[in-house]
């Protein structure tokens, strides 16, 4: 039990007084962001990330993590409430949390979603704990060929399992990654696209690129909206607590069946909407009485929430592992691990051993303690939504400025911000998807290196990509997931061909 | 259904009217956003073919990625209007209304000011100003409330930023007056 021993220094890296206090500073602001309309778990992590830099990366990396646990739990409170999701990931929660208020059973309902949510990323925490470390060893024999295959898998798989239309996630992935290539080209040391701009040599930062898209956009989004709202006043007792609690065995079940698919989704780059959504819909298929769904029944609260945080959690597992972000919240602890001079990847185990187990201790810390503090919170955190917007949405872009400004000390970065907020509330509306955009410009510049690399060991021929049965496995399934689709409809339309009598009936 | 424990309670009076005529359709929008991607993938395909996009004994030169990456984006982009200009519901769907339209062009315009401010009088006084006025024009708040409420975040951003992390940030006139 090596992985053991290690969780346990990373614990022993954990309790001292600073990093107490920042975790529980990470949750408090976590929370809030959770729960103000117009911000989430990304656009939170983005926009705080400047308070990290000075910071060593173990402080650093404990406190924006809590942040994202915190706008886990924030969600749920705005969805249970008032029937708003503060997250694409609570919609499946408001189905039967809602109708739980209504009927004063809100507190249950509160207490089953945080219950639950901490749950499903326990179960998460424990699969990184023991296969991270695994999938690191097995990849640090990879070399760039490797490497670019399984960029070219997460890639891939966007484009053939997303739900989007597939011409819309292309245009958001090529935009990605051509502007990821902006500025000095690191294998050759030629300048491209920067069109003689000084601003530009230095390419454009992907946090930069992420506080425009999810910051800015996310308010003038939000003031499109009505945003009045009315809800229900909620305090958590511990009787309530403990009745909770005591039926909590019951639904092992459901709970299990949503650990397993958030898990699932998080790794694979499907995300904790996807995962919400599936828990639900199968809680309420494989359930006695699946009408009695939507109409207030705890296991329809359960069921999303343990799967979108499971998924939430899972999603750091390629992250830590691979240097891979399986969503765009992991995606911008990325850009965070890069700005704190930390190389994401593989190595990362054997090379900062304090660094990563300390963030994997601290997911259990955090979510114990995220779980007390939000029992005991909630009213407190509901209240918040009582301060108008009109209060709220300037100091949120404030803060995207100062986000913006603070990673490379330069005012066209602020501009650049100002621009990507328009081209993500237009992206937004229109329907292109913005977390492959997000994807493609983390890892755009990573991939393309890796590519040369492989070309430059191998001479300049493609066959590289097969000349081993590993990275021949990643690739060929790489472009299998591509024309997923089209594969699928002529697998269909094949068995009907071959089974006519049964697909008439 | 009970409301009996209905308390918390929030009115939006300046609220979009959902009644409000369109100003563009989804459709338009698309093709445009479809035109201006096309424009941009031509502008930079041409800029990396100048680079160099062979493939010599090393491998790729370095043009030749965001050159294809370029077509890529234009096929897409193609692609996309195409469907745009051939489909009957995005005509229909409206992309903003006007009342919409107006909400969200005050945020936007207080926030373009607000970086044209902060390039010259520096993000504090920028910060000050925004959230102060903000909340007084835009949100109707009391004069006292929006000044109270701006002094403390700007005073808590300062001394979080200047003061106890040392993040440089752009500062202005009365920084330099004050000799920080």
């Amino acid at each position: 039990m090596e992985a053991f021993g290690l969780l346990m220094h990373g614990f022993a890296v954990l309790f001292t007084w600073k990093i107490l206090a920042l975790m529980l500073f990470g949750l408090v602001l976590g929370i809030f962001v959770g729960v103000l309309p117009g911000l989430g778990g990304p656009n939170g992590v983005a926009i705080l990330l400047p308070l990290t830099f000075s910071m060593d990366p173990t402080s650093a990396i404990v406190m924006l993590s809590c942040i994202y646990w915190g706008a886990l739990f924030g969600g749920a409170i705005t969805s249970i409430l008032f029937n708003i999701p503060g997250e694409a990931w609570s919609v499946a929660t408001t189905f039967d949390g809602y109708p739980m208020a209504q009927q004063g059973r809100a507190a249950e309902a509160l207490t089953a979603a945080f219950t639950s949510s901490f749950i499903g990323s326990l179960v998460a925490v424990m699969l990184i704990t023991f296969l991270a470390p695994m999938i690191s060893t097995f990849a640090l024999k990879f070399g760039p060929p490797e490497f670019f295959a399984v960029y070219l898998l997460t890639f891939c798989s966007f484009v053939g399992l997303g739900r989007e239309a597939k011409h819309r996630t292309v245009i958001s992935m090529a935009l990605g990654l051509l502007i990821a290539g902006i500025g000095m080209d690191t294998v050759s040391g030629n300048l491209r696209m920067t069109f003689g701009s000084p601003d530009l040599l230095r390419g454009i930062n992907f946090l930069v690129a992420v506080i425009g898209l999810f910051g800015i956009s996310e308010i003038l989004l939000t003031m499109e909206e009505r945003l009045a709202l009315r809800g229900h006043a909620a305090k958590i007792s511990l009787r309530v607590i403990w009745q909770v609690w005591t039926d909590l065995p019951r639904y092992w079940a459901t709970l299990l069946r949503s650990s397993v698919i958030g898990c699932w989704l998080g790794i694979t780059p499907g995300g904790a909407i996807a995962a919400s959504f599936m828990g639900y819909n199968l809680a309420k298929r494989f359930s006695k009485d699946p009408e009695s769904f939507g109409k207030g029944r705890i296991e329809g609260v359960f069921a999303p929430e343990t799967a979108a945080h499971a998924s939430g959690t899972a999603a750091l597992l390629p992250m830590l592992a691979l240097g891979i972000p399986g969503s765009g919240t992991a995606a911008i602890l990325l850009g965070g691990l890069m700005v704190w001079g930390l190389n994401p990847g593989p190595l990362l185990f054997v090379e900062h051993k304090d660094f990563v187990w300390g963030l994997i201790a601290s997911m259990y810390l955090g979510n114990v303690v995220g779980l007390v503090l939000v029992l005991s919170t909630v009213p407190i955190f509901a209240s918040i939504l009582r301060v108008p917007f009109a209060a709220v949405a300037p100091m949120i872009v404030v803060s995207c400025a100062i986000g913006a400004y603070a990673i490379q000390n330069a005012m066209f970065d602020i501009w650049l911000m100002l621009g990507f907020g328009v081209v993500g509330y237009v992206f937004k509306k229109i329907g292109i998807p913005l977390a492959p955009f997000t994807l493609a410009l983390v890892l755009g510049s990573r991939a393309e290196d890796a590519f040369r690399l492989a070309m430059i060991g191998s001479g300049g021929s493609v066959g590289v990509f097969w000349s081993n049965g590993l990275v021949g496995t990643i690739t060929t399934l790489a472009i299998t997931l591509l024309f997923w689709p089209v594969i699928d409809r002529v697998f269909s339309s094949v068995g009907r061909m071959l089974r006519p009598a049964s697909a008439a009936g | 259904m009970s409301n009996t424990d209905l308390e918390i309670v929030v009115e939006d009076p300046t609220a979009p009217d959902d009644a409000s005529p369109s100003v563009v359709s989804r459709r338009t929008v698309e093709i445009v956003v479809s035109l201006l991607l096309l424009a941009l993938a031509a502008v930079l395909a041409y800029d990396n073919w100048q680079t160099g996009i062979e493939w010599d004994s090393t491998g790729p030169q370095p043009g030749y990625f965001p050159f294809y990456l370029s077509v890529i984006l234009g096929g897409a982009s193609l692609y996309g209007m195409v469907t745009a200009l051939l489909s009957n519901d995005a005509r229909t769907e409206t992309f903003v209304t006007r009342a919409q339209l107006r909400r969200v062009m005050l945020v936007f315009v207080p926030t373009a000011l607000f970086c044209l401010a902060t390039q010259f009088l520096g993000i504090y006084v920028a910060s000050f100003v925004l959230i102060s006025g903000f909340m007084r024009l835009v949100g109707k708040i009391a004069w006292w409330k929006s000044l109270v409420t701006a002094v403390v975040f700007t005073a808590i951003m300062f001394i979080t930023f200047d003061v106890a992390f040392d993040v440089i940030m752009p500062k202005g006139p009365l920084e330099r007056a004050l000799g920080r």
